[in-house]
């Protein structure tokens, strides 16, 4: 009677487990089974490396995605370059120089961070990180790709933190230990032993972080001016492939040509945050290994 | 105990919605432009007919037209025409859409205080919008470089603009903006900034110079803030905003509508800096409404 029970419910997690990946596979065929028709009308060639995206021309109708891919790159690295520094530093302050008492403050304020609507961000790209960059930069606006890297940055920066500070204290003590006996100051304990022992725990982190970047659509939709055009400078507009996306799904006429292309278009983001994400994923099973 | 407590909610919830989605609930989607005066009518409407339930939501005319095709809204709003596409899709799944007249819009084209250019031909406006110009010296303004506001591709005023003004393509470098009211705060921000929106949203904006139009050069300048200018055809960019419908419209949505186009609807218009109807209008309304 046990037995059968215990197996009942081994069963049921199983399925549990299941799901979640027959919803993956479904998300992805339907991703696949949608675009195909848009390459029947669309050379993918210039699928992939044409700038001019213009499905709803009054003259000529054109489908390239190279100008969002740049785009989301953009910002994307934009993003990692300021939260990089500044989530390894934080990440580093929470696991070896903090206090247990402020740890117990910072650690959940950084938490409630993540989850601040993205739409809230993209208010505040509007009204303060805007205006501060046109200032700083001198410029008329400020809706271009560094409003959307600061804000993504602040997005992606809880996901880096917490796993960068799972990955530095799952360096062995003894290693902290034998480097402060050598007589190494803690700055060059952390800097000099700790991070490069947790280094791939970190780079995983910032892959996630990555990951959280490409795929945030809102933020970026406000805050970048969406200018479909070629961006030109960090300086100026850009629109990436989430928020073209976001814009143009909801009027789209169902089973046109433009239908199928923005599914494609969405088909490419799923390929490359898949990529991202396994990556991240990869490099952080071997961080264990290693850690074991 | 609790697991009954549990259903019993979830069946209180079902039946909550149930009797609100009968008869007396109204959803209305669409123009980005007519939200917040259709809002301000459903407000009122709800005032005075308790009971009654309107819901009412953005996302542009395009979203709006594609929702009442799609048996997702029952008025769609729609600051455009609705285009022989959308009219054979609605077809096709037997929606038959159609169309009253609320308001008139003089859509209006907004620059910042600090550019002191104030008017502009619609072949000068085209040449902006395309980017064919695109340094405000041209106009004899200041040595500044130009930078375009529109809206999304799903806003009806994007069409409509593009139709009436461009009849082209909009420059690729112009600025895609969530709805009129972004646009008109990027504006007063922006010294080099253009941009369009209904003439509601900048009634009570300080802050921007409203543009005074001329349908061609030679002739006279023309402002959407003058009911006569808009009203008699001076000012070339006015609009009707319009509502679809599916079929002729009765119950709920035929009264709602009813209570847009009386005297007190009218004034809710004229209140939120939009144009009364105009005779040819309140004719055609009478036809769609089979009165």
């Amino acid at each position: 009677m046990c037995r059968i029970k215990e197996r009942l419910i081994h069963g049921l997690f199983f399925l549990n487990g299941f799901f979640v990946v027959i919803i993956l596979l479904g998300i992805f065929s339907l991703l696949v089974f949608t675009s195909i028709p848009a390459f029947k009308e669309i050379n993918i060639i210039e699928f992939l490396f044409s700038a001019v995206w213009n499905p709803d021309a009054y003259v000529k109708h054109s489908y390239g995605i190279l100008a969002m891919i740049v785009s989301t790159f953009m910002v994307t690295v934009g993003a990692l370059v300021i939260a990089f520094p500044l989530g390894i530093a934080t990440a580093a302050y929470l696991s070896d120089v903090a206090g247990q008492r402020t740890r117990e403050i910072a650690k959940p304020v950084v938490e409630i961070l993540a989850g601040i609507p993205s739409v809230v961000i993209g208010f505040l790209g509007i009204v303060m990180v805007g205006p501060l960059i046109a200032k700083i930069f001198h410029l008329h606006n400020g809706l271009n790709a560094v409003n959307g890297s600061v804000l993504l940055a602040v997005m992606a920066l809880p996901t880096i933190i917490s796993i960068s500070e799972d990955a530095l204290n799952s360096v062995p003590v003894s290693y902290e230990e034998a480097s402060l006996a050598l007589g190494a100051t803690p700055w060059q304990t952390i800097v000099r032993v700790k991070i490069p022992a947790a280094v791939s725990g970190i780079i995983a982190a910032c892959m996630l972080g990555m990951g959280r970047a490409i795929g945030e659509t809102m933020t970026v939709l406000m805050a970048t001016g969406c200018a479909p055009a070629m961006p030109e400078s960090f300086l100026g507009p850009v629109r990436t492939m989430t928020s073209t996306i976001a814009i143009e799904l909801g009027e789209v006429p169902y089973n046109t040509t433009h239908y199928y292309a923005l599914f494609g278009v969405g088909l490419v983001l799923f390929i490359i945050t898949f990529l991202v994400n396994m990556t991240a994923d990869i490099v952080l099973h071997k961080h264990e290994k290693i850690v074991k | 105990m609790k697991k009954i407590l549990i259903l019993l909610t979830i069946a209180l919830m079902f039946a909550y919605t149930h009797s609100v989605s009968a008869d007396d609930m109204l959803q209305i989607k669409g123009s980005d432009t007519l939200i917040n005066l259709v809002q301000r009518l459903a407000e009122r409407y709800m005032e005075k007919n308790g009971g009654k339930y309107i819901a009412v939501t953005g996302g542009g005319s395009g979203t709006g037209i594609a929702a009442l095709i799609n048996g997702k809204c029952d008025i769609a709003n729609a600051s455009r025409l609705i285009k022989s596409k959308e009219i054979e899709q609605a077809n096709s799944v037997n929606v038959d859409p159609k169309r009253v007249v609320v308001a008139v819009d003089g859509l209006s084209v907004i620059v910042s205080k600090d550019n002191p250019i104030d008017k502009l031909t619609m072949d000068e406006l085209g040449k902006i919008f395309r980017g064919e110009v695109t340094n405000w010296q041209e106009f004899g303004g200041k040595n500044m470089p130009i930078t375009l506001y529109g809206r999304q591709s799903n806003s009806g005023t994007f069409d409509f603009f593009r139709e009436v003004v461009l009849k082209g393509d909009y420059s690729p470098k112009m600025n895609r903006m969530n709805g009129n009211a972004q646009i008109v705060e990027a504006i007063k921000q922006d010294a080099s900034g253009i941009g369009y929106v209904g003439v509601g949203y900048v009634k009570n904006a300080n802050g921007v110079t409203v543009m005074r139009v001329a349908s061609r050069a030679g002739a006279d300048y023309a402002s959407p803030l003058s009911a006569q200018d808009v009203k008699s055809g001076k000012y070339p960019i006015a609009r009707p905003l319009n509502q679809y419908i599916n079929g002729t419209p009765k119950g709920a949505a035929k009264d709602f509508i009813l209570f847009e186009l009386s005297e007190e609807g009218q004034r809710i218009v004229e209140e939120e800096g939009f144009f009364v109807l105009p005779n040819e209008y309140v004719e055609f309304n009478r036809n769609s409404m089979g009165l």
